[in-house]
C-alpha cells in the first residue's frame, strides 16, 4: 500500500516535472513574420508587430510562468527570404510560432517549413484559401480572412446586383490566382461568365495597359484580384483613364481600410468589400482599434486586429495545455471557442480555418463620413458557414471524409 | 484586322508610346555619359529615382509644386551628379570601361538602398497637376492630359539635346573632346570641366525624366531599378552614344513593346531583349552607331 | 593585369603551403556545422561554387559575363520541378538541371563569346532577361510563387539528405568536386592558353590558337559548375524562385568574386563567404545591407581592385621576392 502511494507521488511528481519542462527553452518565442517595406506595409508590417505586442502585454507578458518574447523580420515579399528566415527562427532561434505572413506564396512557404518541424503558423495577413485546402497543416490556423470568403461576399454580392460579366486583373502570384478561382466559382454559380483576364506582376507601378486589355473586353465589372498597394494603383488608374465613367465598374475583391484611406473617399467611394473586422463596430472593436491608434498612428486593419486575436488564443491554450509543443497547443486552440474584441463565438475548424461571420461594408462617399477614418457603412452580414469553403468540397487531408 | 479590335490596337500604341517617351528621355542621358565619358551608367536609374523624389521633397517639405520642379529637380540632382563624378568616376576613366559598370553599379545600390531604408518599396503618390487633369475622349480610348503632356514634352527635350549635341558649337567641342582630348585641351577648352558637365547634364535629363513620371508612377525607391535595364537596353540597340539612336530606339521600342501586348502579350517584356541580342549578334555598334 | 612568373625556388615551397593551407580548409569545413548554422553554410557552399565557376570565365577567360543567373536560376528551375513533379531521385534531378543549364550555356556561350569587353557583358545580359522572363511567364515555374517543397529525397536511395548534417556533408563534396575540377582546368595547359587569351588575345591567335574554341569551352564549363551550384540550392533550400534568375543574382556573383580576387584560385571562396556571411548577420538591418554591398563595391573598384586573396597574393609575392633577392 505505502509502495503504491509512493509510487503514485512519484508518478504525479514525474508529470509535473515533465509539465514544467514542457516549455522549450523556458521562453515562448513568437516571431512576426511581415513586409515591413513593400506594397503591404500598411495593412500587416509594423502595425502587425504592434498588435503581438499588445496581446503579449495584455496577456501579462508571461504564460504558464514563462517569459514571452517577440521577434519580427521583414520578408520583402519573396518566398526564398521569407522561407529562409523561417528556418533559421525554428532552428537556430527556437521560435515556437509565425504569426501574420502577408503574401500567400511566403505564407505557402512557411507553412511547408512549420507542418515540418511541427511549430504554430498563424496566418493573418494572408489570404489563399489553398493554406486551409490543399496546403493545410495540422499546426496551421488561418484566422483572420481568406479568398473563398472574399468570393462569397464581394463577388456574391456584385453578380446579385446584375455584374454578371467579369474581366480579372489578377496579381500573378498564389494569392491573385486562388482569388481569382474562387471568384470564378461564385460568378458561374450565379449564371455569371468571365470574359477574360490579365496576369499582372507583383508590385506594378503601371497597369493602364491592363485597364485598356479590361475596358475593350466590355466586361460589366473589371475584378481586381490584387492586394495593397497594386489594388490602390489599378484603381487610381482606372479613374485617371476615364473607365468607371465609361459604364464599367470595379470590384476591388481585396481592399483594406489602408488601401481606402490612401485612395481617398473621392475615389473610393461606393467600392463593395468584405472585411472581418472594423474599428467602428462596437464599443468593443472601438476601444481597441483607440489603444492600437494610440500606439501605431493609425487605424488598425483586419490583419492586425486578427494578429491580436490569434496571438491571445495561442497563449491561452499554452496556458491550458501547459505546453508549447505545437501540435498539442493547436488541438487545444481547436477545442476552445474564440471570443475576443472582433470574433463572437468562433472556432478553428479541423482544417485550420477560423469561422466566423464577416461583413459586406460599402466605401462611405465624402459627404456622408462624418470624421476621421468614418469609412464604411455595413451592407450585410455572411455568415460564418457561407463565408467559408463547406468540408464536403475540402481538399485537406486532416478532414475526415464520412 | 486579325480579330483585333482597333481599339485595342490604337490604345496600346498610345500607351507603348508614353512609356517609349520615358525610354527615350532615360536612354538619352545614358548615350550622352556613354558616348563622351565611355561609362556605362548604371547608377541612371538611381538618379531618375532621385529626380521623382526630389520632386517629392519639394512638394512635401516646402510646398514647392510641380511646375517649379521640373526645373529645381534636374538642378538639383544634377549637381548631385557632378559630385559623384568629380569624387569617384574621375578615377576610372583611363581603366577598362567594365569596372565603371561595377563601380557605378555599386553607386546605385548605395542610393537605393538609403531611399528604401528611409521610405519602404511601396510608392508615394504625388498629385497630377491641376492644369493637367482631365483628358481627351480619343474615340478609341480616353487619353489622360497629364500623358499627352508627357509624349510632348519629352520630345521637346530629346530634340533640343539632340540639337544642342549635334548642331551646336559647344556640342562640337564635346564630340572632338571626346575623340580627342589632347588635341582639344591645346586649343584651350578645359576638357575636365567639359566632361564634369556633361556628366550633370545626362544626370539632370534622368532627373527631369524622374519628376515627369512621378504622377504616373508614383514615387518608389524601386523605379529606377524597373527601368534600368530596359533603357540600357535601348542604349545598346540604338548605338551605344549615339543621341539620334537613342531617340529613335526609345520610342519605337515603346511602340514595339504596345504592339507585343495587343499580340501576345505574355512575350511583351522580353521582346526588347531578344532584339537587343540580335542587334549585338549582327550590328554590334548598334543600329545607329558608328562602327567603332 | 600583369602576372609576374614566380622563381622556380619559390613554386615547390609555395606548393606545399597550398597543400597544407587545402588541409586546413578542408578539415575547418569538416567541423564547421558543430560551430555554425549549417543551413548558412550550405548556402555559403553554394554560392562559393557559383563564383568560382563564374571566376573561371570572368577571371581566367577575361570575359565578364552579367547573366551567369540563368545558369544558376534555370538550373534550380529544373530540378526542383524534376524533384517534385516528375518525382525523379535527388542525383538524377541534379543531374537533369546540371543538363539544363549546359545546354543553355552552349547557347550563350555561341552568341556572346564574338563579342568582347562590354559587349559581351551587355550580350550576356540581354540574353539573361530573356530567361528571367520566360521564368516569370512560363507555367511550370510557379511565377513569383516558385517551386515550393521539393522534396529533398534520398541519394542514391539510401543516404537520408532530409537531415540537415547529411545535406551539408553531400553540399560539400559537391562543392569539393566542382572546386577540383576547376582547379584542374586553371593549372592544365587549357588553363594556360586561356590566360594567353586573356592577357592578348591577337598574340594568341597568331600562335595558331583557335581562342574561340578555348573561349567556348570555358564558358560551357562554367555554365555547368554554375547549374550544379544552383541545382544544389534549390535542393538545401526546397525551393526554386525568380531571385535566383534575376539579373541582381548576377551582379552579386560579380561582386562576390571582385572582392575575393578575380583570377584567383581562393578569391571566390571568400568572396563568397564574405558576402553570404554580411547577408546573413546583418539581415537585422534591413536595407543597409545592400548600401554596404554598394560600399564594398565601391571601394574595390577604386582601391582593391586585385580583390582581398589578390592583395594577399601580391604582398606574399612581394616579401618572398624581397628574401630571394639577397642570393641572386
Amino acid at each position: 500500500m505505502t509502495k503504491r502511494i509512493l509510487g503514485l507521488a512519484a508518478a504525479s511528481m514525474l508529470t509535473i516535472g515533465t509539465a514544467q519542462a514542457q516549455i522549450s527553452d523556458d521562453v515562448v518565442k513568437i516571431g512576426v513574420l511581415s513586409d515591413m517595406s513593400g506594397l503591404y506595409s500598411d495593412l500587416a508590417g509594423q502595425g502587425s508587430v504592434i498588435a503581438a505586442q499588445m496581446a503579449v502585454k495584455d496577456f501579462g507578458g508571461t504564460v504558464a510562468g514563462k517569459p514571452i518574447q517577440i521577434v519580427s523580420a521583414d520578408h520583402l515579399n519573396k518566398a526564398d527570404v521569407g522561407s529562409a528566415i523561417a528556418r533559421q527562427w525554428i532552428d537556430q532561434d527556437k521560435v515556437d510560432a509565425i504569426v501574420d505572413v502577408p503574401t500567400s506564396s511566403v505564407a505557402l512557404a512557411v507553412q511547408d517549413i512549420t507542418k515540418e518541424r511541427g511549430k504554430v503558423f498563424l496566418i493573418s495577413g494572408a489570404g489563399s484559401s489553398d493554406l486551409t485546402n490543399k496546403a493545410c497543416s495540422p499546426t496551421g490556423v488561418h484566422w483572420t480572412y481568406d479568398t473563398y470568403a472574399l468570393a462569397q461576399g464581394t463577388g456574391g454580392a456584385l453578380v446579385a446586383q446584375g455584374g454578371n460579366s467579369w474581366f480579372f486583373i489578377t496579381a500573378d502570384y498564389a494569392f491573385g490566382h486562388s482569388l481569382e478561382n474562387d471568384a470564378t466559382a461564385v460568378i458561374k454559380s450565379f449564371g455569371g461568365k468571365v470574359l477574360g483576364s490579365a496576369n499582372v506582376p507583383l508590385n506594378t507601378a503601371d497597369f493602364s495597359s491592363y485597364l485598356l486589355q479590361a475596358q475593350t473586353s466590355k466586361a460589366k465589372i473589371i475584378g481586381l484580384a490584387n492586394a495593397g498597394g497594386d489594388t490602390i494603383n489599378s484603381i487610381k488608374q482606372a479613374a485617371e483613364f476615364g473607365i468607371t465613367s465609361g459604364g464599367q465598374s470595379l470590384a476591388g475583391l481585396l481592399v483594406f481600410i489602408s488601401d481606402v484611406h490612401s485612395l481617398g473617399l473621392k475615389v473610393a467611394q461606393g467600392l463593395v468589400l468584405t472585411e472581418s473586422f472594423y474599428w467602428d463596430q462596437t464599443d468593443e472593436t472601438r476601444a481597441w482599434a483607440k489603444r492600437f491608434s494610440a500606439e501605431a498612428k493609425k487605424v488598425p486593419t483586419m490583419v492586425q486586429a486578427g494578429v491580436y486575436g490569434a496571438v491571445t488564443h495561442y497563449l491561452k491554450a499554452i496556458d491550458a495545455a501547459k505546453t508549447d509543443d505545437g501540435k498539442t497547443v493547436v488541438a487545444r486552440m481547436k477545442e476552445t471557442p474564440i471570443n475576443d474584441f472582433m470574433t463572437k463565438n468562433g472556432k478553428i475548424r479541423e482544417d485550420g480555418r477560423v469561422i466566423r461571420d464577416m461583413y459586406l461594408f460599402q466605401v462611405k462617399a465624402p459627404g456622408e463620413s462624418k470624421g476621421e477614418y468614418d469609412y464604411y457603412k455595413q451592407l450585410a452580414v455572411i455568415p460564418g458557414d457561407v463565408a467559408a469553403r463547406p468540408l464536403s468540397a475540402s481538399e485537406c487531408p486532416l478532414v475526415k471524409k464520412g | 484586322m486579325f480579330g483585333i479590335p482597333i481599339q485595342a490596337l490604337f490604345g496600346q500604341l498610345l500607351l507603348g508610346l508614353i512609356n517609349g517617351a520615358f525610354y527615350a528621355m532615360l536612354s538619352l542621358g545614358l548615350a550622352v555619359i556613354f558616348g563622351l565619358l565611355g561609362i556605362a551608367n548604371f547608377t541612371h536609374g538611381a538618379l531618375y529615382m532621385m529626380g521623382a523624389f526630389c520632386a517629392w521633397f519639394l512638394l512635401n517639405l516646402f510646398g514647392i509644386g510641380y511646375w517649379p520642379s521640373l526645373i529645381l529637380a534636374p538642378i538639383i540632382v544634377g549637381l548631385f551628379g557632378i559630385l559623384l563624378e568629380r569624387v569617384f568616376l574621375r578615377w576610372i576613366r583611363n581603366i577598362d570601361h567594365l569596372y565603371g559598370l561595377m563601380l557605378t553599379l555599386g553607386l546605385a545600390q548605395i542610393i537605393e538602398g538609403v531611399f528604401r531604408d528611409q521610405y519602404g518599396s511601396s510608392g508615394k503618390p504625388y498629385a497630377i497637376p491641376a492644369e493637367l487633369t482631365g483628358g481627351y475622349n480619343l474615340g478609341f480610348m480616353f487619353l489622360p492630359t497629364y500623358r499627352a503632356w508627357v509624349i510632348v514634352l519629352s520630345m521637346i527635350v530629346c530634340f533640343g539635346t539632340w540639337f544642342l549635341i549635334e548642331r551646336t558649337k559647344l556640342g562640337a567641342y564635346l564630340r572632338a573632346a571626346t575623340e580627342n582630348p589632347v588635341l582639344v585641351q591645346a586649343f584651350g577648352i578645359n576638357v575636365p570641366r567639359l566632361v564634369t558637365l556633361t556628366y550633370g547634364f545626362g544626370v539632370a535629363l534622368a532627373a527631369l525624366a524622374g519628376v515627369m513620371a512621378a504622377p504616373i508612377y508614383q514615387v518608389s525607391p524601386l523605379m529606377g531599378t524597373n527601368i534600368l535595364i530596359v533603357v540600357i537596353a535601348v542604349v545598346v540597340i540604338g548605338g551605344m552614344g549615339s543621341i539620334l539612336g537613342s531617340i529613335i530606339t526609345g520610342f519605337s521600342l515603346g511602340l514595339i513593346e504596345g504592339l507585343t501586348k495587343v499580340f501576345w502579350p505574355e512575350a511583351s517584356s522580353t521582346v526588347i531583349f531578344v532584339i537587343m541580342a540580335i542587334v549585338l549578334l549582327v550590328k554590334p555598334s548598334g543600329l545607329f552607331g558608328r562602327a567603332s | 593585369m600583369v602576372t609576374t612568373v614566380a622563381p622556380v625556388a619559390t613554386v615547390g615551397r609555395r606548393s606545399r603551403a597550398g597543400l597544407v593551407l587545402t588541409i586546413v580548409l578542408v578539415a575547418l569545413a569538416l567541423i564547421a556545422p558543430l560551430l555554425v548554422y549549417p543551413v548558412f553554410l550550405m548556402k555559403a557552399l553554394c554560392f562559393a561554387l557559383f563564383a568560382c565557376a563564374f571566376n573561371l570565365v570572368a577571371g581566367y577567360g577575361g570575359l565578364l559575363s552579367f547573366g551567369h543567373a540563368a545558369f544558376f536560376g534555370s538550373a534550380g528551375y529544373v530540378t526542383a520541378h524534376a524533384a517534385k513533379v516528375w518525382g525523379f531521385p535527388t542525383e538524377l534531378a541534379i543531374v537533369v538541371g546540371v543538363l539544363a543549364g549546359t545546354v543553355l550555356g552552349v547557347v550563350f556561350g555561341w552568341i556572346a563569346i564574338r563579342r568582347q569587353g562590354i559587349y559581351f557583358a551587355m550580350v550576356t545580359l540581354a540574353l539573361s532577361q530573356m530567361i528571367y522572363f520566360y521564368a516569370l511567364q512560363v507555367p511550370f515555374t510557379h511565377g513569383e510563387d516558385g517551386i515550393q517543397a521539393v522534396p529533398r529525397g534520398h541519394l542514391f536511395g539510401f543516404i537520408d539528405l532530409n537531415q540537415t548534417m547529411t545535406m551539408y556533408y553531400v553540399v560539400l563534396a559537391i562543392f569539393l568536386i566542382g572546386f577540383a575540377i576547376i582547379f584542374r582546368t586553371i593549372h592544365s595547359p587549357f588553363g594556360q592558353v586561356l590566360k594567353a587569351i586573356r592577357e592578348n588575345e591577337p598574340r594568341a591567335i597568331s600562335l595558331g590558337y583557335r581562342t574561340e574554341r578555348y573561349k567556348l569551352v570555358a564558358f560551357i564549363l562554367s555554365a555547368a559548375l554554375s547549374s550544379l551550384a544552383g541545382s544544389t540550392k534549390s535542393i538545401v533550400f526546397q525551393l526554386a524562385s525568380l531571385t535566383d534568375v534575376h539579373w541582381s543574382t548576377s551582379g552579386e556573383v560579380v561582386l562576390m568574386s571582385l572582392i575575393g580576387g578575380l583570377g584567383t584560385v581562393l578569391g571566390p571562396v571568400v568572396g563568397a563567404v564574405v558576402l553570404t556571411t554580411m547577408e546573413n548577420y546583418l539581415a537585422q538591418f534591413g536595407s543597409w545591407v545592400t548600401v554596404i554591398q554598394g560600399v564594398i563595391f565601391v571601394l574595390c573598384v577604386l582601391t582593391l581592385r586585385s580583390g582581398i586573396v589578390g592583395a594577399i597574393e601580391d604582398v606574399l609575392r612581394r616579401r618572398s621576392r624581397r628574401k630571394a633577392a639577397p642570393g641572386v
